[in-house]
């Protein structure tokens, strides 16, 4: 694939994410902070997300398996994890924690373990999708080409 | 920008900030936010440790201050902080959607108040009402 159809397939790739609402307006901003003296600010930060969203995805797993569920720690756990979504833009995990810290707030199990299982689905597809959108980049990068904004 | 001598004296006229947030992704944006703009800034994962760093004679132009944290919340932080006498700038930054909890936040002595995500048109508009 040339320098122009890897640079258009980017573009695509990227509209269609915010389109069915993976993504939202603030992943945009995080692009806007990225410059030639911080040329990888959107990766390292969304890198540091993953990081920090699975840590407390087993972190809410455990929770969850525990004989006494302590759900004032559920949803510390969940603020934490809508909070940073929120903040990268990830739209869809972060309307999924919302839904989860009412379960909690209801000190519902059920809900919360499907929540829990929803929240992961959707992680992990916005994982997958940002993952692909880096590589994207990487290869536009390597073939000397410049990342469309 | 920040006059000379107001904070004993230091030499740069840039301006510093403090950034108050138990979230990690947040502090480092919220760093990247600032350092955009030219601000020098710390970050503190609590507010414990934000009185703690003003206890220790350090202060700032400017301190975001996130409302929910563990140790030390932003609405007790900013209490202790306007009763040391700091002065400095404190908006305060939250997800928080319902009236009376803003309110309580902003009773406690913020300066000014913007809901989460922070993005650069809203710490602009912060850094504007520190200079207006």
């Amino acid at each position: 694939m040339d320098l122009v159809q890897l640079q258009r397939q980017l573009v695509d790739y990227r509209t269609s994410l915010y389109h069915e609402g993976f993504l939202d307006e603030q992943f945009t901003q995080l692009q806007e902070l990225q410059d030639e003296n911080n040329p990888d600010f959107v990766v390292e930060v969304v890198s540091l997300y993953f990081e920090d969203s699975e840590r407390l995805l087993n972190e809410l797993s455990k929770a969850l398996e525990q004989q006494i569920i302590d759900f004032k720690r559920i949803d510390a756990h969940v603020h934490q994890l809508k909070g940073s979504s929120s903040s990268i833009g990830a739209q869809r995990v972060q309307k999924l924690c919302i839904v989860f810290r009412n379960y909690c707030e209801a000190q519902n199990v059920e809900g919360c373990l499907k929540c829990l299982q929803q929240v992961k689905h959707e992680y992990s597809i916005v994982k997958t999708k940002l993952e692909s959108m880096f590589q994207l980049e990487r290869q536009i990068l390597n073939a000397g080409g410049s990342v469309p904004v | 920008m920040a006059a000379q001598g107001r904070h004993g004296g230091k030499e740069s006229n840039k301006m510093t900030a403090l950034v108050v947030d138990d979230n990690t992704v947040n502090r480092m944006i919220h760093h990247r936010l600032l350092d955009n703009l030219g601000i020098e800034n710390v970050a503190v994962v609590n507010g414990k440790e934000a009185v703690d760093i003003h206890c220790s004679g350090k202060t700032f132009d400017l301190i975001l201050m996130d409302m929910d944290m563990p140790v030390m919340n932003g609405i007790e932080a900013t209490r202790q902080l306007r009763e040391m006498g700091i002065r400095s700038m404190i908006a305060g930054v939250s997800t928080r959607s319902m009236e009376r909890e803003i309110r309580e936040f902003i009773e406690a002595g913020l300066d000014d108040y913007q809901e989460k995500p922070l993005t650069m048109s809203k710490l602009i508009s912060i850094i504007h009402k520190i200079n207006g």
